[in-house]
């Protein structure tokens, strides 16, 4: 799977890491409809680090889509109310 | 400041990472056409290359958000800056937590000797108002002293009249005493006083 972070670019992600993001997108929508903003940046920021962790970076020359589009390390909430689709940012 | 400049180099550094990109994936996508179009017949290669274009036109639309957020930030940062200028002109916000150099104490000096000098003129200018008319009720025997000549003159006038402006509107009632004093016969050794004081207006 292609995950793209705005702002920082591409990594491919085993698809293996999926169901750790999945639980991670689930904090993060959890936070988001509660308007609470530690809980909002701590799951952001734990979402980031895991997709960083476990992809590796593709180089810029690639011309793949992206699977996934995450949002920017500093988006506030607001932005990423508006990237929210029903099911998470990760579909599925 | 120094905060905000961070984060703009910050921004800066970001852009310019995003337009590197941007650069590598325009410049593959012109190659992989070029071998697209040498390899597969028409409509093959029509569909591979929109594919690649997906690739760019995602990479656009990262770059072009980047460029939002940066232009949103700066205009952030011009607002607030702006902000705080008009409420330090203001005077509703203090530099408090600001260090004050040589040239600011000066001022600040400058400005409050300044409230010294208005508030100086303002006694001066209100013991003038009222000294005059004590000169004029007194200047039967002794306001020679000020070389006030017409003094009898304007003695008179008060007398005749109730006193006109710019004087206070009180004044017609201090002045009357004084003038019935003096033609009841007030010694000549009460008459320093009144002229004592606008020396001591001039101390202040």
């Amino acid at each position: 799977m292609i995950v793209r972070i705005l702002g920082e670019g591409q990594f491919r992600v085993d698809d293996n890491a999926t169901p750790g993001l999945n639980h991670l997108d689930t904090e993060l929508e959890t936070a988001v409809e509660r308007g609470d903003e530690p809980a909002f940046k701590a799951a952001l920021t734990g979402l980031l680090a895991q997709v960083r962790a476990q992809g590796s970076p593709l180089p810029p020359d690639t011309l793949e889509a992206s699977d996934l589009i995450l949002p920017h390390q500093d988006s506030s909430m607001d932005e990423v109310r508006k990237l929210l689709t029903d099911e998470g940012l990760i579909p599925g | 400041m120094q905060g905000q400049y961070a984060q703009l180099q910050a921004e800066e550094e970001k852009l310019t990472v995003a337009s590197q990109r941007l650069q590598a994936k325009v410049d593959a996508f012109r190659t992989r056409k070029e071998t697209i179009k040498a390899t597969y017949t028409a409509a093959e290669a029509q569909t591979r290359i929109n594919e690649a274009f997906s690739g760019i036109s995602e990479e656009m639309g990262d770059v072009g958000m980047a460029i939002q957020r940066a232009e949103d930030k700066t205009a952030q940062m011009q607002a607030r800056a702006g902000a705080i200028d008009e409420l330090m002109a203001s005077g509703a916000l203090d530099d408090v937590g600001g260090r004050r150099d040589d040239i600011q104490a000066e001022l600040d000096q400058l400005s409050a000797n300044s409230d010294v000098e208005s508030e100086l003129r303002r006694l001066r200018g209100e013991i003038a108002a009222s000294a005059p008319k004590q000169l004029e009720g007194s200047g039967g025997s002794g306001g020679g002293a000020n070389g006030d000549g017409p003094v009898h003159e304007g003695q008179s006038q008060a007398q005749s009249a109730p006193y006109a402006p710019p004087a206070p509107t009180q004044q017609p009632q201090q002045a009357a005493p004084q003038q019935a004093a003096q033609s009841a016969g007030i010694p000549v050794s009460d008459l320093p006083s009144a002229n004592d004081q606008p020396q001591d207006g001039e101390g202040l």
